[in-house]
């Protein structure tokens, strides 16, 4: 277990690593951020003294060695606008995001997990044909669409919710909901699935067999064995907690992270997108981690058997 | 009821047999999307405007289930363009691109899992990492980044969309080709002297087509969102060029004032990957039922 464990950190730490060079060569190859913040038509005097002043003017490795240095001493660069240090930019912005995705997290938890586990008990009722009907959209209607009409209904028609900003205690509602319900819908549907595939092993008909209570069958050996395949996409969840809501936050005005990106990108920001990514990356890759040592706890035969579980 | 439904599997009706064969959901969803190709080839027949033409005396018109007139059944904006018109436009360079884009990531991505598969050890090791590396970053983000400093041309988002889902169609291929080169065939077709190319191309690949076929209604729906996604957030398609995210996110602005805008864009979003979804898995329960 503890080499298996070493050897996925090698491979997270690698992998971080892999995104931070991507970040890196793509933002820089791409276009002359000095073009960009000060406008084409700016005086080369100017144009040379920026470049100076951040370094551009060095080999692209070289540039590239000293972020490293630097990033491995919690030094990510500073904002090409406004000059402040990257990371504190970004770590000013994850507690607004994290207002709105943590509760969206549990309320999909709490709606998906539990409507996919009475509609795999209830099988072909109509409880389960409402949760699978729901579950599709969830699947096919984008958040854009989903947030809008959401807008439409309850801000423009009814009036009951701010259509935007983040002044007022009930600004947060309609953005949780709108990442909530796409969740949770698709939360059902695989913890559905996974039930389904259980409830039909061997195993559960031996254990009903033996004159096990149904509620003993299903609590004792259906769902720990369902929550196994669960867990993959809660965690795949957890990673996208800073990242997910990109397109919720830009809809709602939301002052998070996804915004954060979004402006970045478009003033060519070199330094807070790559601080983004990294957080991004290490929030993703992190969460997968958990994942896999959940696995071993949930699974005694991972455990023993080491890596096998990809 | 298990025993009822037996009893009328045993002697179906004609009818009840075509609609167990094709339920009326799929039919629903075949018939939506043959009306979107329609829509995308006739385009330029079937659009009753040019769809950057103006017409300031007839702006912001509702649409005739609103109470609209004929002249411009879906409403018109706020420069007096007929939504109608720009529509279908945007149908037509939407589905385009999730076609290209569907394409690119299966034909790249299966060739990338072919390449894992044939040469295993340290080429192997480095396509699972490109997986790995594309699993731990939102596509939407790398997306993002790319676009808005590299520019915005419509190849290089076909090509971006391509790249969105390469790594389920590598990850497929891979395992089907380990398991399909234990097995006679590919043996048998490699003593005889075939070239790679053609082991893989005339004999694995139709083997594992289904599977291939079947992941692709999965990924078209998702290269839809994806681009409607960019572009409702301005960094996708470029005005004049309209697509279907692109006029949500543009109508987002006169939503209290003209909601059909947005409406129609988002009706036609949801409704073709719903049809996609619903016919994808009437077919993977066709052709490949071990599929899940």
């Amino acid at each position: 277990m503890l080499r298996y464990l070493a050897g996925r950190l090698l491979r997270a730490i690698l992998t971080i690593f892999l995104v931070i060079a991507f970040a890196f060569f793509v933002l820089h190859l791409s276009g002359d951020p000095a073009m960009m913040i000060l406008s084409v038509d700016a005086p080369p005097e100017s144009i040379k003294a920026f470049r100076e002043a951040w370094g551009l003017d060095r080999p692209l490795w070289v540039q590239f060695l000293s972020y490293i240095g630097h990033a491995l001493q919690g030094d990510l660069g500073n904002s090409m606008r406004d000059g402040r240090p990257a990371a504190q930019l970004v770590f000013e912005r994850v507690p607004a995001t994290l207002a709105i995705t943590l509760p969206a997290f549990a309320l999909k938890l709490f709606i998906g997990i539990p409507a996919g586990i009475y509609a795999a008990l209830h099988r072909n009722s109509w409880a389960d044909r409402l949760t699978m009907m729901v579950s599709v959209a969830g699947f096919t209607v984008p958040s854009f669409v989903l947030a809008l009409v959401l807008v439409l209904v309850f801000s423009v028609q009814l009036g009951w919710l701010p259509s935007a900003g983040s002044d007022k205690p009930t600004s947060v509602i309609l953005p949780i909901v709108t990442l909530g319900i796409a969740g949770a819908a698709i939360l059902a549907r695989f913890t559905r699935s996974a039930m389904l595939e259980v409830l039909g092993q061997p195993y559960i008909r031996a254990a009903s067999a033996k004159g096990l209570q149904w509620r003993k069958v299903v609590v004792d050996h259906a769902l720990p064995n369902a929550a196994i395949p669960t867990t993959t996409i809660v965690g795949f969840m957890v990673g996208t907690l800073i990242a997910g809501a990109v397109v919720v936050e830009s809809v709602f005005a939301w002052p998070g992270i996804g915004r954060l990106l979004v402006s970045s990108v478009s003033n060519r920001d070199l330094a807070v997108v790559q601080a983004i990514l990294l957080l991004v990356a290490a929030t993703m890759v992190t969460s997968n981690i958990i994942v896999d040592v959940i696995y071993g706890w949930l699974d005694p035969r991972l455990r023993r058997g080491g890596a096998r579980g990809r | 009821m298990d025993a009822n439904r037996a009893a009328d599997r045993a002697h179906p009706g004609k009818v009840a047999r075509f609609f167990e064969a094709w339920p009326p959901l799929t039919l629903i969803g075949l018939a939506w999307i043959a009306l979107m190709v329609i829509v995308a080839f006739g385009a330029d027949l079937l659009a009753p405007y040019s769809f950057t033409g103006l017409d300031l005396r007839a702006r912001l018109l509702p649409p005739v289930f609103m109470g609209g007139k004929w002249t411009h059944p879906l409403g018109s904006d706020e420069l007096g363009r007929d939504v109608l018109s720009r529509l279908i436009m945007s149908i037509r360079l939407s589905l385009l691109i999730a076609f290209f884009g569907t394409l690119i990531a299966a034909a790249f991505g299966t060739a990338m899992g072919f390449v894992a598969a044939h040469f295993r050890g340290k080429v192997e090791a480095l396509i699972l990492m490109l997986i790995d590396f594309q699993a731990s970053v939102p596509f939407l983000i790398v997306a993002l980044a790319v676009l808005a400093f590299f520019g915005n041309s419509l190849v290089l988002f076909v090509m971006l969309m391509g790249l969105n889902s390469w790594e389920r169609y590598a990850r497929i291929a891979r395992g089907l080709t380990l398991s399909a080169n234990e097995q006679g065939y590919a043996a048998a077709v490699r003593q005889l002297g075939a070239t790679n190319v053609r082991v893989y191309g005339l004999h694995v690949l139709p083997n594992i087509a289904s599977t291939l076929i079947v992941s692709m209604t999965i990924t078209f729906p998702e290269t839809i969102l994806l681009e409607s996604g960019l572009s409702f957030l301005g960094l996708g398609i470029q005005p004049p060029l309209t697509s279907l995210g692109n006029m949500v996110g543009y109508g987002r602005e006169y939503l209290t004032r003209a909601p059909w805008i947005m409406l129609s864009p988002a009706a036609v979003i949801v409704l073709t990957t719903l049809s996609i979804s619903i016919v994808g898995d009437w077919l993977r329960d066709r052709l490949d039922p071990t599929l899940r």
